[in-house]
């Protein structure tokens, strides 16, 4: 068929929508949700500025069809807010000053998540190869490594931390 | 951007999944990770009618040894295989090569049966499992069917899958005492297809002479290169710096690149060899360790 019914969880929660089999997830997101924290930067699945997590694993969203998300847990930069205040990673790119034009964020935000949910103290080279795949061309990519870190020894800590 | 349309098919089973194909023969093709096959169909280098999602059907991901072999099963993702300590301290030209696949998110939906099935000669487990001497599994509408990987190989973009088959396993002789591998990829960023890269698997006899050698190339030809001369050369002599030069030099000659804005046939040539050099003493070291 080419319509499909699916649902998943978009940061938890669930919805439902009838998709094209072609519809990609990140247009799915962007266009069908209107959520556009996600972004589009590439047409080539190099760039990463799409990136989601998918059941807990960062993925590029412009190289997943919605059809195949159907069932999946999906979490985007959206996601990541607690309580209408910056999460520790977002406070960690917002202090170090982790992005410029900020068009590459949301998808370093979201690998950062699951670089930290899988690795809570990562070294240096650990932090270059999980954002590999997250390509930035304003900062170097030197403050995006001193926001993970920021946001590493944040989550570190019993309390919480500004 | 957007691909053409197409129908899509989620079934539960293998026997669902080979039915599908078969009702459209011609116009169907699996979709496993779909990190090859999406980015195809975006730029509408091709197009197909229907696409058989095989992700839902249970028990296709797997890694485990057993009967001599190390079993992967079609869909494993590759950052399984990244994070197995098995394949880590056992099979490091395959943990060598699952690393450089293009980056860590591709990795995390791209799959080891999507990667040979496509049948791209720049995908880096081709070159990986020739090396490895490696039998892929067919399933299809005759039942199971285990293909030698020196015949998987027919064409660029072709492999000895037919039109209903889908890759179900990979299956890896487990190596002797004394193996060891390595895969060296030049690329000219992170997430490239390699410019040149060597699989080299070799396992040392007790006199500490080339037992066995396996020595392949990415993206040095239509089809993955298994370089023959330079794996025949290598057996019964012991792995100095003039044999290991040497077995490098034959390797570099049997690289048929194209040129591209990678570099000019030569280049690609003079690199395969260079890498075939550092795969070699890398396998060696890994070997001894052994």
């Amino acid at each position: 068929m080419a319509q499909h019914e699916i649902t998943l969880k978009i940061n938890g929660a669930e919805k439902s929508a009838s998709v094209e089999s072609r519809l990609l997830l990140v247009h799915f997101l962007r266009e069908t949700l209107a959520m556009t924290g996600t972004h589009i930067g590439c047409d080539t699945t190099h760039c990463g500025a799409c990136t989601v997590l998918m059941d807990g694993e960062p993925v590029k969203s412009c190289t997943v069809l919605a059809v195949q998300a159907d069932g999946h847990d999906v979490t985007t930069v959206e996601g990541l807010e607690q309580g209408g205040k910056l999460n520790p990673i977002q406070n960690g790119f917002w202090q170090e000053h982790g992005l410029q034009c900020g068009y590459c964020t949301p998808g370093m935000l979201m690998t950062t998540s699951a670089l930290l949910e899988r690795n809570p103290d990562p070294s240096e080279g650990e932090i270059r190869e999980a954002i590999s795949g997250n390509l930035c061309r304003c900062t170097g990519y030197v403050n995006i490594v001193k926001s993970v870190q920021h946001a590493a020894a944040a989550l570190r800590q019993p309390s919480p931390e500004a | 951007m957007i691909p053409a349309s197409f129908d899509y098919h989620s079934p539960r089973t293998l026997e669902e999944a080979i039915g599908l194909l078969q009702s459209h023969p011609d116009d169907a093709k699996v979709l496993s990770g779909g990190q090859s096959l999406l980015p195809l169909l975006k730029l509408r280098l091709g197009s197909v009618g229907h696409l058989v999602d095989i992700g839902r059907i249970p028990d296709l991901a797997y890694l485990r040894e057993e009967g001599g072999f190390l079993l992967i099963g079609g869909c494993t993702r590759e950052s399984a295989l990244e994070r197995s300590e098995l394949i880590r301290t056992k099979y490091p030209l395959l943990a060598d090569t699952a690393a450089v696949i293009a980056d860590p998110l591709v990795r995390n939906m791209a799959t080891v049966g999507g990667n040979l099935a496509h049948g791209d000669p720049a995908n880096d487990h081709p070159a990986t499992m020739l090396a490895l001497r490696a039998e892929i599994v067919a399933t299809g509408p005759g039942g199971r069917r285990v293909i030698a990987i020196d015949d998987f190989f027919a064409g660029l973009f072709a492999t000895a899958l037919a039109p209903g088959d889908i890759l179900t396993e990979i299956r890896i002789p487990v190596p002797p005492p004394g193996s060891g591998g390595a895969y060296k990829k030049l690329e000219r960023k992170v997430g490239d297809f390699a410019t040149a890269a060597s699989a080299v698997q070799l396992t040392l006899g007790p006199d500490g002479a080339v037992a066995k050698a396996g020595i392949a190339l990415t993206n040095a030809g239509p089809v993955p290169v298994r370089a023959t001369d330079a794996e025949t050369y290598l057996i019964g002599k012991a792995p100095s710096d003039a044999t290991i030069a040497e077995a490098a030099r034959l390797a570099g000659a049997a690289a048929t690149p194209s040129a591209d804005r990678r570099g000019a046939v030569e280049y690609k040539q003079e690199m395969a060899r260079i890498l075939t050099g550092r795969a070699l003493r890398r396998a060696v070291e890994r070997a001894k360790g052994n």
